[in-house]
């Protein structure tokens, strides 16, 4: 690991966003690379959509999204640019950085989703995994908020996961027990795939929103708020499956 | 030009191999023994001077305790972490190594540490590189397992520098096989690569699109490897000969060095034939004789094998792959060559293995691949480009002890992220952190990569300070580090104790220390560099004092900027090369802000209509560099 102790100079003063013109050859350029001498540009702070030239809508053409990728990895990537300046060769880690960063969150949809809600400023309910492990660790209580139509079934489900467990300590099996769980782990999984279609209907009323009328903030909220619900409802099951899976398993 | 020859080089656990990219080939390059593998073994013969490799296999029975090998295993780790491979490596600590400190093991009454001994074998690459060009020869890509962390890849960039070799690129090794396979068939597709070699196991999965080669998912485990056979073999034998002839020899180096080159030559015959006869001459007359079958002998080396298994299917898990989605499987590694390890890669993902380039020699020729993409590529290189992923996760230390990850394994390196660190108490002025990598909940189960401070945050109420600190892990998949506090735009210092490694001035003590017959040369090829550089920034301080900006320096400035140039130039006419590297690194520093304004006024000049032919900074893409410090490394 190195470490250095600032930004250098330049790369912590970004160029105008307005620039258009390579700061080598000084044609028009491209966001990233210069269309004329293919050199690359200093990073400008963008957002991911922006970064990739897309509008800020979360219906994605992944296919279309992977190859832009690939293209631009072969004008951005630190090893085509091996033999630059120094101070290119940063520029260049730094862009390919971004693209990489951009790629991995854009061609996933819940990532997509969350970093779109992230961009709108707001803040997802702590049902992360990393929050529930970290409770887990210290031993907080996490605020946790069950669905209200799953309040009984994960009721049931958490007396039948901690009979399955003292079952396993006792070294016993209960084979009719395990297929009971292994059914409502079905019935979850389905509707943990039912939430992710019920997203993208959310996403289809914010594209056509940002098409429509962007700078409606009222609306823009009512969308970011349902997509919202359906994330947290969604990160709850996907957790409920972790435990099964991890109750099954032992 | 012929000093920017880039060479591929296979560091191995046991062997080690160097390659160049000959027109639309890579090839090995032998050494002075005709022989293209170099084992991995470093040994002092009676002057002190170091023999390398396949000079030093006697070494290892005649003088053992002058003699090391499978020294990668000791690559980036610290005493904690070796307690197992103490127990069956007869690496020979030394005494007053304190905990924390970089290893280091003795050869005969002198010390060295692993990025040392690794230099040694660096260095005999290099010279028959060397020797086979007719020139010098000072970049390299290095190869590295994929599942090696920061700290052993810090290391093996480390030894590359001891040993004079500019390390241009680490890359994987079975992302290395890849490209050398994927050369002549340009193809689409899954391919998974099978990895097991002297010391180290990676499995990799990667992508084929079009010269691309995305590694989408990685695994493995460093300390797993035919060693591993070797180690058991040889226990078993010495529980036999405790058993059979009340002899115990557990502490005889030389026995044991015996024993472990009888089992090794059992081992590969028993890759071809159904039955190998043990016969060892032991101390005192004494004989120990074996028969091992092959059933036998996969029965005993299931057990270690099998431990292949649970990497390959997280690796399927995280690409979100079935067996049934892989198109091609491709083994490397002497350790494949094993029946019994083919049969169990055959099960694993339901079809035959790829065995048509040699397991030996493939990393290498991958290595000469990316040498030469770095290098600019060639007609047989064009469109090629790797992107590899970081095999671990990196974390940072939060409230209770728990690992709060940052940057998820399997990420396309270069990856970032970046974090927001703030204050406790009023007026604080320090914050800890501290960076981890691994997959565990726990820091403390995870690998410390270093403790950090940020120092000289402004005095502001708890709370307020915001100090933004970037992690990026670059195209080696070595991290950097950089804060800011944002509020203040003030730069945060940050002190780094790196958990493991060493410190820059260290390796730069062993490039000189290091015994090297060539002492002279090195010297000398410093020199002109160095020399050369100075002519470089001179020539750009020149340009800097006609531009406009150089109106916008303050008197003081000026002052500064003569004063160190004019120590450069003096400097630059004695042969002392570290000297005028200094005064270099001096008058870089020196003239950061003069770099910021050309740009600036290049950049309000290119808003204004006119290019950058027409502004301060001339003559392109090279002017603002020399004055421009890249902080990097």
């Amino acid at each position: 690991m190195t470490i250095k102790s600032a930004l250098t100079a330049i790369s912590a003063k970004p160029l105008p966003q307005d620039t258009h013109s390579c700061w080598s050859c000084g044609s028009m350029r491209a966001a990233h690379f210069c269309e004329s001498c293919g050199k690359v540009q200093p990073p400008v702070p963008v957002d991911y959509f922006t970064f990739f030239g897309l509008p800020p809508k979360l219906n994605v053409d992944v296919p279309v999204l992977e190859r832009t990728f690939y293209d631009l990895s072969r004008r951005l990537h630190p090893d085509l640019n091996a033999r630059a300046g120094s101070l290119e060769q940063e520029w260049s880690l730094e862009q390919s950085s971004l693209l990489n960063d951009a790629y991995r969150t854009l061609r996933d949809p819940i990532k997509r989703t969350e970093y779109l809600l992230h961009l709108e400023g707001v803040e997802l309910e702590e049902q992360s995994k990393r929050a529930t492990e970290r409770a887990r660790a210290t031993g907080e209580v996490k605020k946790q908020i069950v669905p209200p139509d799953l309040l009984e079934e994960v009721f049931e489900l958490n007396m039948q996961l901690e009979e399955l467990r003292m079952n396993k300590k006792m070294g016993e099996n209960d084979d009719a027990l395990a297929s009971e769980i292994e059914k409502q782990k079905q019935s979850l999984e389905a509707k943990h795939e039912a939430l992710l279609q019920e997203l993208k209907t959310h996403w289809s009323d914010w594209d056509a929103l940002i098409e429509r009328n962007p700078s409606a903030s009222e609306e823009r909220s009512r969308v970011t708020a349902k997509m919202v619900d359906v994330l947290n409802r969604r990160n709850y099951i996907r957790n409920l499956l972790r435990d099964v899976n991890a109750a099954l398993e032992n | 030009m012929a000093t920017d020859r880039i060479i591929g080089i296979d560091l191995g656990t046991t062997n080690s191999l160097v390659a160049f990219m000959q027109g639309e080939t890579p090839v090995v390059i032998p050494g002075d023994d005709g022989l293209n593998l170099l084992l991995s073994v470093v040994a002092l013969d009676v002057n002190n001077q170091p023999v390398v490799g396949n000079a030093a296999r006697n070494a290892l029975i005649e003088t053992p305790e002058r003699a090391v090998y499978s020294i990668k295993r000791l690559m980036g780790r610290g005493m904690e972490d070796i307690q197992e491979e103490l127990k069956l490596f007869p690496f020979r600590l030394a005494e007053d190594l304190q905990p924390g400190e970089v290893l280091r093991i003795k050869l005969g009454d002198k010390t060295f540490t692993p990025p040392e001994i690794s230099a040694l074998i660096l260095r005999q690459l290099k010279r028959s590189a060397e020797r086979f060009f007719g020139g010098p020869v000072s970049k390299a890509v290095i190869t590295v397992p994929a599942y090696f962390n920061d700290a052993q890849r810090q290391a093996t960039k480390d030894a590359g520098r001891i040993a004079g070799l500019e390390v241009l690129r680490l890359v994987n090794e079975p992302t290395a096989a890849s490209l050398a396979y994927g050369l002549d068939k340009k193809q689409n597709g899954i391919v998974a690569v099978y990895d097991l070699g002297g010391g180290t196991f990676d499995i990799s999965i990667l992508k084929l699109h079009d010269g691309i080669f995305e590694v989408v998912a990685t695994n493995g485990d460093t300390h797993l490897g035919g060693d591993d056979i070797d180690n058991l073999l040889i226990t078993i034998a010495l529980d036999d000969i405790r058993g059979d002839l009340n002899l115990d020899l557990r502490r005889n180096a030389e026995a044991v060095q015996a024993i472990r080159k009888a089992v090794i030559d059992a081992k590969i015959a028993l890759s071809s034939q159904p039955s190998m006869k043990l016969d060892i001459e032991l101390p005192e007359g004494n004989r120990y004789q074996r028969e091992i079958t092959r059933e036998q002998y996969e029965q005993l080396i299931q057990p270690i094998i099998d431990r292949t298994v649970g990497p390959c299917k997280q690796a399927m898990k995280d690409a979100n792959l079935k067996p049934e989605q892989i198109d091609e499987v491709v083994l490397v590694g002497g350790s494949t060559r094993i029946p019994k390890v083919r049969a169990l890669v055959k099960e694993l993902f339901h079809r035959e293995p790829h065995t048509d380039l040699n397991p030996d020699e493939v990393v290498a020729l991958g290595a000469a691949v990316q040498a030469d993409i770095l290098g600019g590529g060639s007609e047989a290189t064009e469109n090629m480009l790797l992107l590899d992923v970081t095999p671990l996760s990196l974390g940072i230390e939060v409230a209770g002890g728990v690992t709060d990850k940052i940057i998820l394994r399997n990420s396309t390196i270069p990856a970032s992220a970046t974090q927001f660190y703030t204050t406790q108490i009023d007026g604080q002025a320090n914050v800890a952190i501290h960076v981890l990598q691994g997959e565990r909940e726990l820091a403390k189960d995870c690998r410390s990569l270093a403790r950090f401070d940020l120092k000289g945050i402004p005095g502001m109420a708890a709370g307020i300070p915001r100090v933004e600190v970037k992690f990026l892990i670059d195209a080696n998949g070595i991290l950097h580090v950089s804060a800011r506090e944002q509020r203040s735009g003030k730069e945060a210092e940050i002190q780094v104790q790196p958990s493991y490694g060493l410190t820059d001035e260290q390796v730069e003590g062993m490039i000189l220390d290091s015994f090297d017959n060539a002492e002279e040369d090195f010297r000398q090829r410093q020199l002109i560099e160095a020399r050369s550089e100075t002519q470089t920034i001179l020539a750009a301080l020149e340009k800097g004092k006609k531009s406009s900006a150089w109106g916008q320096l303050t008197t003081d400035e000026k002052k500064q900027i003569a004063k160190m140039e004019k120590a450069l130039v003096a400097v630059n006419a004695e042969e002392d090369y570290q000297a005028i590297r200094k005064a270099i690194d001096a008058l870089n520093h020196g003239t950061t802000r003069l770099a910021e304004l050309m740009m600036d006024s290049a950049v309000s000049s290119a808003l204004k209509g006119k290019n950058m032919d027409e502004t301060d900074l001339g003559e392109g893409p090279t002017a603002p560099h020399p004055m421009a410090k890249a902080e990097f490394e």
